[in-house]
């Protein structure tokens, strides 16, 4: 019998090799930003700062660098006050037409983006609209605000409505009642809503790739790159940088989704 | 706004003396207005308003835009408004737009299979065996994911690539002669490429079933002399359905759309219906027809999608 390992084994094994594949290409790019060669490959050649080096000074990358900040900044303001509208609905309303409407705001997770694209694409041109920054950051609002929805629910449904109505019992007006006890109540979520969509901006591709018109932002910048096997490792080097301000913003997100989930526990 | 609100206060206070009932006074002021949003669904309509006005204007509208489009004819450079149906009729029959609208359904419903037969182990690991960690488990598989989708791509150009991690790594240790040329540049290494990217997307809704899924079943499963591959068939395959169906679903649409992995590691054989479309609405500047192609992609998907869905649900009920 000793000879079979067990089911309970196996399935382990299993997850620990998936897990391990899920993050080998994501940690390949770190290793290769920093090994003293010109291409990606093995064995490695030794440690060099040098790629990073070059990033610095590179006004075109820097440029790209800001819009993409304007545009993360603006989609995870933009599509959290919107987000915030469709969780109350969803979790403090019931009427008709809730589901379709809820599933409209939330249709863009499923589609394919190249559709969404085009047919913005489209429409913003017809109108006579120049390509530009706001241009991306309305196509990002759309893709943003469902996950900004699936935070801020389970932040509203964290807390109970009995608050903001003795809030209201107690005198306070509506906008009152929304500083002083739905906000802070929701703070945590907010913050992880903040966060999660600013990542979803900065890594965003298709949509600014077609959007974006002479302002690219970083990935689309990184796109441009890709066309010279000479910036290969600058471009790797600027990947690993991208991919260490994700981790760093979506381990906060979770900590302050925790924390909401946290404060829901000690409701009463 | 302080001095504004003042005379209401003194008008209320004067209609109604009473102290106590004040608040409530105000609370009636406060929601007044037409008639329908005094009610339930009025006030539901009013909150979900601003996101709900937001995406029928930039994803209905634009939707029905280009479905309009894919009626009318580029001429040069103005657009010829008559109706038509040659662009469907060359979406559908051109050998070129049919065999990239076939391979990239081939791609996308392979993808999701593959991504939920790997997925479903590992959700089934976290719900059951997760524990106190199931949180923690599922930020760790998701992490990969928000790593950047271009980035992911890129990644598996560099590792698959000719001079390549994979390639170089097997020469270095001796495995092979020379690098292998079948690993980059073809539709297997596109569907590897989007497996990886799209996991995390199919464990979310296999781990939310499966925790759906009531124990006491199984254990009364095994009382009644069901072993493990009968209570897997019978009744954990059949109540997570629903979980494998939206998994399916959730990778399987939008991967059919997809632009970057086709370019960066398709090649000239792994070119997916979105290189077309993109190519329509750039170099070769045909919106009727790129919109065209866009809208057959979707309704084919779709219909293969819902033709998935039947089938699965039948097998349940094959199993029951």
């Amino acid at each position: 019998m000793k000879l079979l390992p067990s089911p309970r084994r196996v399935l382990s094994t299993y997850v620990i090799f998936y897990v391990a594949i899920l993050y080998f290409p994501v940690l390949l790019l770190p290793i290769f930003s920093v090994n003293d060669s010109a291409t990606p490959m093995l064995p490695l050649a030794g440690f060099t700062l040098k790629w990073y080096e070059g990033l610095s000074g590179n006004a075109a990358m820097l440029g790209a660098a800001w819009n993409s900040l304007i545009v993360g900044v603006s989609a995870a303001f933009l599509s959290t006050v919107l987000g915030i509208c469709a969780a109350r609905a969803i979790t403090r309303h019931r009427f008709r037409g809730l589901g379709a409407a809820s599933g409209l705001i939330m249709a863009p997770l499923i589609l394919p983006e190249i559709i969404i694209a085009i047919s913005l694409l489209v429409v913003l041109l017809g109108l006579g609209l120049e390509l530009s920054l706001i241009t991306v950051i309305l196509g990002h609002l759309l893709i943003c605000v469902p996950y900004s929805v699936t935070v801020l629910v389970s932040g509203f449904e964290g807390f109970d409505p009995s608050m903001e109505e003795a809030s209201r019992d107690l005198g306070e007006t509506a906008f009152g009642t929304l500083r002083r006890v739905t906000l802070p109540m929701l703070a945590p979520s907010i913050v992880s809503s903040l966060l999660v969509t600013f990542t979803i901006s900065l890594d965003e591709f298709i949509l600014a790739f077609f959007l974006s018109g002479t302002e690219p932002t970083l990935p689309v910048y990184i796109w441009g790159q890709l066309r010279f096997a000479a910036k290969l490792p600058n471009v790797l080097a600027l990947g690993s940088i991208l991919i260490a301000a994700s981790l760093v913003l979506l381990t906060a997100a979770e900590l302050f989704r925790r924390r909401a989930e946290r404060k829901m526990e000690l409701r009463p | 706004m302080g001095t504004a609100g003042k005379p209401g206060h003194g008008e209320e206070a004067h209609l109604q003396p009473s102290a106590p009932t004040l608040p409530v006074e105000r609370s009636a002021r406060r929601t007044g207005g037409p008639r329908f949003l005094q009610t339930e669904t009025g006030k539901g309509w009013l909150t979900i308003s601003p996101p709900l006005i937001y995406a029928v204007l930039l994803l209905i509208g634009p939707i029905i835009v280009i479905i309009t489009h894919s009626f009318w004819t580029q001429d040069y450079l103005t657009i010829d408004r008559t109706f038509t149906l040659d662009n469907y009729k060359a979406a559908l029959t051109e050998p070129i737009y049919r065999d990239l609208l076939m391979r990239s359904l081939f791609v996308s419903v392979t993808v999701a299979f593959v991504t939920v037969i790997l997925a479903y182990p590992v959700a089934w690991f976290v719900s059951f065996h997760g524990g106190r960690y199931k949180g923690l488990w599922l930020f760790i598989i998701t992490v990969p994911f928000w790593s950047g989708y271009l980035l992911r791509i890129l990644s598996w150009k560099v590792i698959l690539g000719y001079k390549g991690v994979l390639n170089s790594g097997l020469l270095y240790l001796g495995v092979i002669a020379e690098p292998l040329n079948w690993l980059i540049y073809n539709v297997n290494a596109v569907i590897i490429t989007l497996a990886h990217s799209w996991a995390a997307f199919a464990i979310l809704p296999l781990f939310v079933s499966l925790e759906k899924l009531d124990r006491s079943l199984l254990e009364a499963a095994a009382d009644l002399g069901d072993g493990p591959v009968r209570r897997f068939l019978r009744v954990t395959l059949p109540l997570t359905m629903p979980g494998i169906i939206a998994a399916l679903l959730i990778v399987m649409i939008p991967t059919v759309g997809d632009y970057v992995t086709p370019r960066l590691v398709g090649g000239k054989d792994g070119v997916m219906i979105a290189n077309a479309i993109q190519a329509q609405f750039g170099k070769a500047s045909n919106w009727p027809l790129g919109a065209a192609l866009a809208v057959t992609t979707m309704v084919i998907v779709s219909l293969v999608a819902g033709a998935i869905v039947l089938m699965l649900l039948g097998l349940k009920r094959l199993f029951k």
